[in-house]
């Protein structure tokens, strides 16, 4: 009896170390100390390209930021973990970040299937979440501490719907989808919604799942409806050989995607069948806007190869949420949310980043066509109600994100601008003068 | 019409493959009455085998049908010695105990030879270099087939006929119809069984080998638990014919390819979603195991290697 009480004493004064601890560590909320900040992210699972292409970009963020002072005069420091792509794994890091390293904010994950298994966690912790690149609704969704810096599916399925009908002159397409990933699903109820309103057909819709190693069975029922197009918003890895596959069968019709292609190893296992298919995407390498070739360059010099979206939307996320904790004052969990959420006009490298209501970034979004193991620039949709900047013809592309022809062209009108409320919403389309191939 | 032919070869090139790896289960199940469920697994070292001797022996730059087949060979001879060595160090010595016994280390085998490979080289999945231009030819109307497609017709066929050859016309084939009818009455005729056993798991494991290098030219994304969901529609497949086998093991391996194409290429017609092509195999599985339990061509009294 006596030994019972004394180890439950023993593990009374435990948790209450540790309860104590939780506020006193070095991460804890307050205005002192090194601001610690949690990265989650898939480091060596299926869609590791990813993972480790946000990590670089949230990691040359917080260099930059520390090389000139710091946050209010406070050193970053970014933890990472690796959740495999996996969503279990993904909340089990997270729950790791928040109540063992006690970091102030998170930033992660990329695929939306691990994001909502994670945000989950950051809310009830009240630890504020940016995810640079989740582009699926549900995410912002589960509350007030999660927020994002891109655009959302509704938007960039719309995107494609409207190229496709607008500029390719598509009638028919058919759908291949990652059945069990929400961000695929998400896109394509948009893209269908969107490309069946503009007056375009569905033919076929067909699924797979991630890790299948056969898509010919359902290119072969795709191919045998004839369309125009055919919509495959998944991830690199299985698109890369669905593309392949695609080919073999000799499909002609031109894939179209989302930022889920955007990796290296997308050419790898594509290669020349990727040839002449278009992905909608957060922005362009090839826009000759200083910002972007700046961030670029120093990309390059720092990772040796050239940042894909991910990267750059990695390094927005950490950008947006120090330019938060700045104007918030403290690393509270609290104050920063409402900081965040309060996002407008920041400039970010992949466009201006303003955070509406429901903590989604208003941007627009850019078409890449596929060609020789590059991307190349077509055009940028802007979302309803954000208009293109004005552009000289001396400077060919401009995106919003050029701060210095667009300086305040779009603040009051993105304010208005909200593409993710409705389900199906339309999208003002701007073709740039010439396009810098 | 076009469209049912077009589903026939994708479903046959599948199912060529899945015989391919079924041959190993079947002749090792002849031999030893074991199943030996790292043979899926056999299929992953083979694919990564010859992924890493492509780019050693920089045939990763462009396609090289010598490439092609000195990587095909390379990957083979090192996956029978791979097999080899899992059946001397983990099957040989508890091989006189209980049949669980050996079931469970298989199991064992299996995990490890994964988790070795996640461990070392990641769980991330790999792009194969092309080894083989690709191009696809016309049969009639919209029906294509596509070299990859050829070549793996072409090399299982010819892989098939050679066991035929290797299992009725030599010595050593002999040797090993001998020791599947009964291991002790086979050493006592002089048979040295260590050494058929040793060779049928060298066999085995150069057939699934030669799958995996065939899978990666026709599907380049290869990755270290590729060998799990595909070793295990081997396995049905080679009790769909009847395991022990070995035509039995071909035709359950190609049923199984055409069955999963045609539930992707039809099922929605009827109302069946195409994430139903695994659960296909096992259902077929459960039904043969209730209506035919020997398999197909399986019978109690016919030779088995």
């Amino acid at each position: 009896m006596k030994r019972t009480l004394l180890s439950l004493g023993l593990i009374a004064s435990l948790l209450f170390v540790f309860a104590c601890e939780r506020k006193g560590g070095p991460g804890a909320g307050g205005n002192s100390g090194t601001i610690v900040i949690g990265y989650y992210g898939d480091l060596t699972g299926r869609t590791s390209n990813f993972g480790q292409s946000t990590k670089n970009g949230v990691e040359m963020a917080a260099d930059e930021i520390n090389k000139a002072g710091g946050i209010n005069g406070r050193q970053v420091t970014i933890l990472s973990e690796d959740d495999e792509g996996r969503p279990e794994k993904a909340a089990t890091v997270v729950t790791k970040l928040i109540d063992q390293d006690r970091v102030v904010a998170l930033l992660g994950e990329v695929a939306s299937g691990n994001t909502l298994a994670a945000a989950p966690k950051a809310q009830a912790a009240k630890v504020p979440m940016i995810s640079p690149s989740s582009t699926n609704p549900a995410v912002t969704q589960v509350g007030d501490y999660i927020s994002r810096v891109c655009f959302i599916d509704p938007f960039q399925g719309a995107v494609m719907a409207k190229f496709a009908v607008n500029t390719l002159k598509a009638k028919k397409a058919a759908i291949m989808l990652d059945f069990n990933s929400p961000y695929s699903r998400g896109l394509t109820e948009f893209f269908e919604a969107s490309f069946t309103k503009l007056g375009g057909q569905i033919v076929n819709k067909q699924s797979y799942t991630q890790g299948d190693r056969d898509y010919k069975g359902q290119l072969t029922a795709i191919r045998s409806t004839n369309p125009d197009v055919i919509y495959v918003p998944g991830y690199y890895g299985e698109v890369g050989v669905i593309a392949k596959q695609a080919k073999q069968l000799d499909i002609k019709a031109p894939l179209l995607g989302g930022d889920g292609w955007d990796s290296t190893q997308l050419w790898e296992l594509g290669g020349d069948a990727l040839n002449g298919d278009y992905i909608s995407n957060h922005y362009s390498v090839d826009d000759p806007s200083p910002a972007i070739q700046k961030f670029v360059a120093a990309y390059k010099a720092r990772n040796g190869n050239v940042p894909d979206a991910l990267a750059a939307l990695g390094y927005d996320a950490m950008m947006v949420l120090a330019d938060s904790i700045k104007r918030a004052g403290t690393t509270e969990g609290p104050q920063l949310k409402d900081a965040i959420a309060a996002t407008k006009n920041f400039i970010g490298v992949t466009g201006t980043i303003s955070l509406d209501a429901e903590r989604n970034a208003v941007k627009p979004a850019v078409v890449l066509k596929l060609q020789d193991k590059k991307y190349i620039y077509v055009e940028t949709i802007y979302p309803e109600g954000m208009s293109a900047p004005v552009t000289s013809p001396a400077a060919p592309v401009t995106s919003s994100t050029e701060p210095t022809t667009a300086p305040a062209a779009s603040p009051a009108k993105a304010d208005t601008a909200a593409p993710v409320k409705a389900a199906s919403p339309a999208v003002g389309t701007k073709k740039p003068a010439a396009s810098p191939q | 019409m076009d469209t049912f032919v077009q589903q026939l070869i994708n479903g046959l090139t599948i199912g060529a493959i899945y015989a391919l790896i079924a041959l190993g289960y079947t002749m090792v199940y002849g031999i030893l009455r074991l199943i030996n469920f790292a043979h899926g697994d056999i299929y992953m070292v083979g694919a990564f085998v010859g992924y890493f001797l492509a780019f050693q022996l920089g045939f990763a730059t462009g396609p090289s049908l010598v490439g092609l087949t000195v990587v095909l060979i390379g990957s083979m001879i090192a996956a029978a010695l791979v097999g080899m060595a899992i059946e001397r160090f983990a099957y040989r010595p508890i091989r006189k105990y209980a049949r669980m016994t050996t079931l469970i280390t298989a199991i064992g085998v299996s995990l490890l030879i994964e988790n070795l490979f996640v461990a070392r080289l990641g769980a991330a999945p790999r792009a194969f270099p092309q080894l083989l231009r690709e191009q696809s030819y016309t049969l009639f109307g919209n029906a294509a087939i596509s070299k990859s497609q050829i070549l793996i017709f072409a090399v299982s066929i010819a892989l098939m006929i050679l066991l035929q050859w290797v299992i009725f016309k030599t010595k050593v084939g002999t040797a090993m119809r001998a020791v599947s009818f009964n291991l002790n009455s086979a050493k006592l005729m002089g048979i040295n069984t260590d050494f058929i056993i040793s060779f049928t798991f060298a066999l085995g494991s150069a057939l699934a080998a030669a799958g995996g290098v065939l899978t990666a030219q026709y599907n380049p994304q290869i990755d270290p638990l590729m060998g799990i969901i595909t070793g295990l529609k081997a396995f049905v497949a080679a009790v769909l014919g009847g395991i022990g086998n070995v035509p039995g093991a071909v035709l359950g391996g190609l049923l199984i390819g055409i069955a999963e194409t045609f539930v992707v290429g039809y099922g929605q017609n009827v109302g069946v979603p195409t994430t139903f092509r695994d659960a296909v195999a096992f259902a077929i599985l459960i039904l043969v195991l209730l209506f035919r339990p020997t398999g197909l061509l399986g019978s109690t009294v016919q030779e088995k290697v």
